[in-house]
């Protein structure tokens, strides 16, 4: 535990020496709040939920956690330090989830900062704060998932610029895959059980029905195996990297 | 102790190791010299588990890099090349954060942390940034946070590379006292190092090793080793004078300064006849020196000869 504690840490405390995590922190939240409220309709819909909230997460993090994770291990690459880091005495596991866990719970604290609208939409009416509280938790367990893809496809490259395109690049297809139009897209030219299969792999759909308050378990462990599989990979990636 | 049997990395068609071969025991310093490009960098590699060899095994104190890794790199103190560290953190935050990673804590850490600071006079600079430093004051912070630990086994790629005269005598002092009873094994390629620094010599070049031998014994393989060269200014009566003693095997005269160099014939010593001679015939000498070979000659000799002798046609 304490290797995989050390590289956490010393995550955490990279990003708010850099600019990274203020950075990230306003525009999220300015961001969250502009597209609840404006974009989102948050008041003419007269509901008392935060739903307009929650639509707009996944396209946030399209653009804010590429920016987290692409340095992940492209920077160590570049700058010397992942042979450092890779022969202190931790396995890759250690450091992937010590990085994995720093830039999770950093969202995790941008995501918790925005309890204003949460504060707002509780005095302006009486929300199911169980639905708010799912919401939440989906959000944060999608954040996870994207976070999962960066740390993989980060340790694909030494080129930020390439890490961050790859993984906006992943999460935007694992967002549309399961949309009606990409859906129709391609209804005559599949067969209709792999089109069901595929609509499966959206993130969307489940984060949109944990979002509704629906916790199911499929739903959980979609979120779950994703990331864990993405974790896998990034360290299989790495231990290629050895050997080539 | 290091131990590598036919070490071999390949990067496509180059093979950068080849079959290499090394004991490194307690106490020794063994400096691993080639030119650029040699494949020291990747065999130190190897070693400390940073990359898979091709084929061959390596052992840090007798753990197998590859199948206990985290043994044998709890044993090794490293020291990569270019010393790399996180630029973002202070001197004090990635030493501590090498202090974490190395499960070291408590009253006995922080001991061994001021001990360290101490011992690479870094106490002045624990709060300046690692993007800030100069390359000399990067080297020494990689030097700390390889000895925190305080290792068996310590491998140092170019150590005193970028550093000023002064600062290279205090990490040879460094690591001559942690020689004792270490495991040492440094890289380089400058050869007044492995004159101060080790008692054993490995040269390679193209992943080959082609010598492994005391720095003595290395000396002792060059022309000039035994030679004797002496500042005259009637050189030519010397030359001819010289020229006539039973152990003298030739001379040579420098075209810049006038140095005048005598060789000796295999296994003769010349220096007391050589001066014998000159005070005889009353020529007035100056700098008369007994030359213990020269190791930038034998390198070359090594390192250039080991090309031909072992490429195979393509």
């Amino acid at each position: 535990m304490n290797p995989i504690n050390a590289v956490l840490r010393r995550e955490l405390r990279s990003y708010f020496v850099t600019p990274v995590a203020y950075v990230f922190l306003v525009i999220f939240l300015v961001l969250a709040g502009i597209l609840t409220f404006y974009v989102g309709d948050f008041y003419e819909r007269g509901l008392a939920d935060l739903q307009p909230f929650f639509v707009m997460q996944p396209w946030l993090y399209l653009i804010l956690v590429p920016a987290i994770t692409m340095g992940m291990w492209a920077e160590e690459a570049k700058g010397g330090t992942l042979e450092l880091l890779l022969t202190l005495p931790l396995t890759l596991w250690q450091a992937m989830l010590g990085k994995f866990l720093a830039a999770w719970l950093f969202v995790g604290l941008a995501l918790a900062l925005t309890f204003p609208i949460w504060i707002t939409v509780n005095y302006l009416g009486s929300p199911d704060n169980g639905v708010i509280l799912a919401g939440y938790l989906g959000s944060w367990l999608m954040a996870g998932n994207f976070i999962a893809i960066g740390a993989c496809l980060s340790a694909l490259t030494r080129s930020q610029v390439v890490a961050f395109i790859l993984t906006a690049l992943v999460c935007v297809l694992l967002i549309l895959v399961g949309q009606p139009q990409a859906l129709d897209f391609f209804q005559g030219a599949l067969p209709r059980r792999l089109i069901n299969a595929v609509a499966h792999l959206s993130m969307l759909r489940h984060f949109e029905a944990i979002s509704r308050g629906v916790l199911d378990l499929r739903d959980l462990l979609y979120f779950l195996l994703s990331a864990l599989s993405w974790l896998v990979a990034g360290v299989l990636l790495l231990d290629l990297k050895r050997t080539h | 102790m290091i131990e590598t049997e036919q070490l071999t990395r390949c990067y496509g068609n180059l093979t950068a190791v080849d079959a290499l071969s090394i004991r490194v025991e307690p106490g020794q310093v063994l400096g691993l010299l080639g030119p650029n490009g040699a494949g020291k960098s990747t065999a130190m590699r190897m070693i400390a588990g940073f990359l898979v060899p091709t084929s061959g095994r390596a052992w840090v104190c007798g753990h197998d890099v590859m199948r206990e890794p985290l043994l044998a790199k709890r044993a090794l103190g490293y020291l990569p090349e270019g010393a790399p560290g996180y630029g973002e953190m202070t001197v004090h935050e990635f030493l501590q954060f090498i202090m974490r990673m190395r499960g070291l804590k408590g009253e006995g850490g922080y001991r061994r942390f001021d001990a360290v600071v101490q011992q690479l006079q870094l106490e002045d600079v624990l709060g300046l940034g690692i993007d800030t430093l100069s390359k000399g004051l990067r080297r020494r912070v990689g030097l700390a946070q390889a000895i925190l630990h305080d290792p068996p086994v310590l491998m140092l790629d170019e150590p005193t590379d970028g550093l000023d005269p002064n600062q290279k005598h205090a990490v040879r002092q460094l690591i001559d006292v942690m020689a004792r009873e270490r495991t040492i094994l440094i890289s380089t390629h400058l050869l007044e190092e492995v004159h101060a620094l080790c008692n054993r010599v490995v040269i390679i070049a193209h992943g080959k090793l082609l010598a492994d031998a005391t720095p003595a014994e290395l000396e002792a393989r060059s022309r000039y080793h035994g030679a004797v060269s002496f500042s005259a200014p009637g050189g030519g009566i010397a030359q001819e004078m010289l020229g006539r003693l039973p152990q003298v095997a030739g001379i040579e005269i420098d075209p810049l300064d006038g140095r005048i160099t005598v060789f000796p014939k295999p296994g003769e010593r010349i220096l007391d006849a050589v001066e014998t001679l000159l005070r005889e015939q009353g020529l007035e000498v100056s700098e008369i020196q007994l030359e213990r070979g020269r190791l930038d000659e034998v390198f070359r000799q090594i390192t250039t000869g080991g090309v031909t002798a072992t490429e195979e046609p393509a």
